[in-house]
């Protein structure tokens, strides 16, 4: 029982991480109905910044803060530079457009970074444990990983829906014509809300960091799964990014965790092993194509005008 | 006749006659990795070409195509490993089993539209791809090694390394030929038609939705044949060539060389694969400048390389 | 002009590949992984390849020599593909390195059907030393069962009872896993096999390991991920609670990052940086005088690779046409070897000591292993009888 309770804790941090990611992604897409495959590419440059100011600086908060603006530059550029001569096309020009973002992105970061990768260590204070229930030592980060993700949740919603930017956010992904001819300066709304998808990208991958390793396409798994959440919640809707998210984290993890004991009872343990991750990975997919054929714009779609 | 030396027509005559006389030039300057190199690129010009069917001319934006090469190439490792080596057997499971895949991913994808359709192709070949890796007997995550090529009648014999080129070389060229078939036949005009406006074809009364299906179902066969070859070639297979980052490339391909085109997705192959070799030689950035190139071809050059040498045409 | 350009253009990048060398150098081509995480590894390959070849005064046979570095990226595929253009388009004479025993079992076909000698620097998958054996393959670095069943045959001499057992989903993290089988006298409690190379999150099996309560944890996580998991293992409160056996998990370059995490965690190897004979002793200290730190067991082992391809030229005088004499040769091991000397055994695979090691700190408070005692002498890997070779 504390064992399935610590894979659902892992299966929240995992899924609030999607969130992050998925919560910018469909942003981008409700908005400015622009589909952004390079959206990875930010969550490594976000990981990388972090890895190199905590070199500088030695902090890791500050350095985490310090890579959470720097992607924010950093998608504000991109946007001005590139995205912007994307809006109104077809998907599949976006498709191949931010697709060959990607590789450029891949490329620019092994040219400056070298190809090796980067460790972000942590500081000794989150480097602990911390005792949530009797027998249950969970990692003090991934609690803090969690308690930072809701509160950023909550300032998205806080955003969205109770202030004036939140408010054209919300006006433009339904009627985007219609906030221009107001008189909306629509062009700095758009690099904005990119650039703040790019940030949000950053910050998941900086999270992540010390726990993983900082490599390059390290976006590019998790990249799909994020889509899988906008599909799933449905696009242009954060709350049903929120909730998509929660659910694939928890299939995923808890999948991960309990199908090799599933699978044993029926083959070797070596091949349940083997097989488990696999299908733990399908289980995701499969709930995305179920939830399409069942409703094609996803579960909590933005009507549109 | 003099009109039929545009630019676009002599210079896709000199890639054939290079392609037709690539192994001698490769006996001549001694150079046996050539023939290798572009065995493989008529292989993936292959796989291009009938994705090019139904994102050309179809409209359908498929990025999970890379999955038939792993369901023909796959079916050929397994039979291969279990026993089975006779070409005769092997290539004509390949097609079906991948004919029955595209069979049923159309049909759940199909009715879906845009975006939509994109990502969930995309899910379903990395569903796939999660099978193959699952695959423990074969290798799963670490690929299957294809001990020994499939097996025909004598003279025969696929391990010659000419031989297997020209193999793969007459396959590409039927391949194309039946494409052009289907493109300039009914059939294909309502493939095309619905692609404009698939509104107005139902309209008219047309069934698009089975056109489209049946459209779908030959790209992903022939799309598995790649994958038959391509096990034969690299005498390996594993689970990456089902990657979606792969179907990316092969839309990089169909869109470099120019989408809708009958050659198009050739030269895209070719120009894409040569390039890569080159400039890895050069640089190991190459993919720098690869990236913004393709960004540019969106924006600017959508008829991509024979678009743009078909330029100046009298319409 | 635009009608050449296409065609011209990519003949002309063609030919302008590698033009074919007569025999005037000896060529070698070594496959690694030269970029992501794990490229400290094949940086530490590489360094230690050349300085046994500037201790041989870069000369084999009399010939000077030439290596080819190709970087695998960690895929069987990849690797696979540079070890064919290795093959037919550098016409390499010899093949070496390959860490990835994946990546190994992919490229070896080609190697061996044109007939070129593979040193094996490092993987040393099972199936290789078994029924796959050929003449063609040498290894300078062990079979896989080896080391888990030197581990084994210590966790038995500890008490440990019970054991839960971690490692990666490819060839080596079964062979590594699986080996543990053929000497521990105990019971395994949990067996978790982890997704290569992606997975570095432990916590679903940590807390599974938590919830089972073994005796001892043995791992195998090469490279980062060795890093990750000692980080996620104190992280998870386990450090003080649960011992932990390793296998090539802790080496001199996972030491600097795991830091005080790997002392006191045991694992085994066939060499260690403090062995007492002379080979030994100068590859170190050069190795340590040229680059800052102590080589890596990849490293020793990419050493002997080097003087074991050079014995045979040796031998030949450069002829490297003579290939059955520089088998025979090859077979002999007739080089200094920097673990001491070892035999081959029928599958040419080493036949060798053990040891099992620890972290420790040196003189000048660096972090490196010592030998803590000898496992098991002479060791010759359970494969053998299955090679049909003698």
């Amino acid at each position: 029982m504390l064992l399935f309770l610590e894979q659902c804790l892992n299966g929240l941090q995992l899924g609030l991480l999607l969130f992050l990611l998925a919560a910018g992604l469909t942003l981008i897409f409700g908005i400015m109905d622009l589909v952004n495959l390079a959206h990875g590419s930010f969550y490594m440059i976000g990981a990388y910044f972090c890895a190199t100011f905590t070199l500088l600086t030695g902090d890791f908060v500050l350095s985490a803060a310090l890579a959470f603006a720097a992607t924010l530059l950093v998608g504000m550029a991109v946007e001005v530079i590139a995205i912007r001569r994307l809006y109104g096309r077809d998907h599949l020009d976006h498709v191949l457009g931010t697709f060959g973002l990607i590789l450029f992105f891949n490329e620019a970061v092994r040219l400056i970074w070298g190809p090796a990768g980067m460790n972000v260590p942590l500081p000794a204070w989150l480097n602990t444990s911390f005792k949530i229930l009797p027998g249950v030592d969970y990692p003090t980060y991934r609690i803090a990983i969690i308690l930072v993700t809701l509160a950023v949740a909550l300032f998205m919603y806080v955003l969205v829906m109770r202030t004036k930017i939140g408010m054209l956010i919300r006006a433009g992904a339904t009627n985007r014509e219609m906030v221009s001819a107001l008189g909306v300066n629509i062009n700095l709304l758009y690099t904005l809300v990119f650039g703040l998808g790019a940030a949000l990208a950053g910050l998941a991958g900086l999270m992540q960091a010390p726990i993983l390793t900082v490599q390059i396409g390290m976006g590019e798994n998790i990249l799909i799964l994020a889509f899988v959440v906008i599909i799933i919640g449905g696009i242009g809707s954060i709350r049903g990014a929120f909730i998509a998210a929660i659910m694939v984290g928890l299939i995923d993890t808890v999948g991960r965790g309990f199908l090799p004991d599933i699978l044993a009872l029926l083959l070797n343990p070596r091949s349940a092993s083997s097989i488990s991750p696999a299908m733990s990975s399908m289980l995701i997919y499969l709930l995305m194509a179920a939830v399409l054929v069942v409703r094609p714009e996803g579960l909590m779609p933005v009507s549109r005008r | 006749m003099i009109r039929l030396l545009t630019p676009r027509n002599v210079v896709l005559a000199v890639l054939l006659a290079f392609l037709v006389l690539l192994p001698v030039y490769a006996a001549v300057f001694a150079k046996p990795f050539v023939v290798t190199l572009f065995t493989r690129i008529v292989i993936l010009a292959m796989a291009a070409v009938s994705l090019n069917l139904i994102m050309g001319y179809g409209g359908m934006v498929s990025f999970g195509h890379a999955a038939y090469i792993g369901i023909g190439g796959y079916i050929v490792g397994i039979l291969a490993q279990e026993g089975v080596l006779s070409g005769f057997v092997q290539w004509p499971l390949a097609l079906l089993g991948s004919a029955f895949t595209a069979l049923i991913i159309g049909v759940l994808c199909l009715r879906t539209r845009g975006v939509y359709f994109i990502m969930i192709t995309l899910a379903f070949a990395q569903l796939l791809y999660y099978v193959a890796i699952g695959l423990d007997r074969y290798g799963g995550d670490d690929g299957l090694t294809v001990y020994t090529r499939s097996e025909f009648a004598a003279p025969l014999d696929l391990s010659n390394k000419t031989q297997f080129y020209y193999v793969c070389l007459v396959l590409l060229f039927a391949v194309i030929g039946l494409v052009w078939r289907i493109v300039n036949s009914r059939f294909g005009l309502v493939v095309q038609g619905a692609r404009s406006n698939d509104l107005r074809m139902q309209a008219i009364g047309f069934p698009t939705f089975r056109y489209k299906l049946t459209c779908f179902v030959i790209a992903g066969t022939i799309c598995g044949l790649a994958g038959a070859l391509l096990a034969n070639h690299t005498e390996f297979i594993s689970p990456a060539v089902m990657h979606w980052t792969r179907s990316g490339d092969l839309i990089v391909m169909v869109v470099l060389g120019g989408m809708g085109s009958l050659f198009g997705p050739v030269v895209g192959a070719v120009a894409l694969l040569v390039l890569e070799e080159a400039l890895s030689g050069i640089t190991e950035y190459w993919q720098i400048i690869l990236g913004p190139l393709l960004l540019l071809v969106v924006l600017f050059a959508r008829g991509g390389i024979v678009g743009l040498l078909s330029l100046g045409r009298a319409p | 002009m635009r009608k050449t350009l296409l065609a011209a253009g990519a003949a002309i990048l063609l030919a302008a590949g590698a033009a074919q060398a007569q025999q005037t150098s000896i060529k070698i081509g070594f496959v690694s992984t030269f970029s992501g995480p794990t490229a400290v590894i094949g940086n530490d390959m590489r360094n230690s390849f050349e300085l046994a070849l500037d201790h041989m005064g870069r000369k084999m046979g009399g010939l000077p020599v030439e290596v080819i570095y190709e970087d695998d990226q960690q895929k069987p595929e990849v690797g696979k593909q540079k070890t064919e253009k290795l093959l037919q388009s550098d016409k390499v004479d010899f093949i070496t390195g390959y860490i990835w025993s994946n990546v190994l079992l992919a490229s070896l076909k080609p190697v061996i059907d044109s007939k070129t000698f593979l040193i094996g620097a490092n993987a040393g998958p099972s199936q290789i030393a078994g029924q796959l054996c050929s003449p063609y393959f040498f290894s300078a670095s062990w079979e896989a069962d080896q080391t888990p069943a030197a581990v084994g045959l210590y966790m038995n001499k500890k008490g440990v009872k019970t054991v839960f057992m971690i490692g990666p989903n490819y060839a080596a993290g079964k062979d590594m896993l699986n080996g543990l089988r053929s000497t521990f006298a105990g019971k395994i409690v949990g067996e978790e096999y982890t997704k290569w190379p992606d997975q570095l999150d432990f916590s679903a099996e940590l807390s599974k390991v938590r919830a089972a309560n073994p005796d001892a944890v043995y791992v195998f996580y090469p490279g980062a991920a060795g890093v990750q998991f000692l980080n996620q293992y104190a992280q998870a409160g386990l450090k003080d609670k649960i011992p932990l056996y390793t296998v090539y998990t802790i080496d001199s370059l996972s030491l600097p990052r795991q830091g005080d995490l790997a002392l006191g965690v045991p694992g085994a190897q066939e060499w260690v940086n403090d062995l007492p004979n002379a080979a030994n002793k100068k590859f170190v200290a050069d190795f340590k005088a040229k680059h800052k730190a102590y080589p890596s067991f990849y490293g020793a082992q990419s050493y002997d690779a080097a003087n074991l391809i050079a014995s045979a030229v040796a031998a030949v005088k450069g002829d490297v046409s003579k290939k059955d004499e520089m088998r025979a040769e090859m077979k002999k091991a007739n080089f200094a070897s920097v673990r001491g000397s070892f035999k081959y055994g029928n599958n040419q695979f080493p036949i060798q000591n053990f040891y099992i090691q620890e972290a420790t700190k040196d003189a000048d408070g660096m972090l490196t292993l010592k030998t803590v005692e000898t496992a098991v002498k002479d060791d010759q890997d359970k494969q053998a009888s299955k090679c049909p070779m003698n």
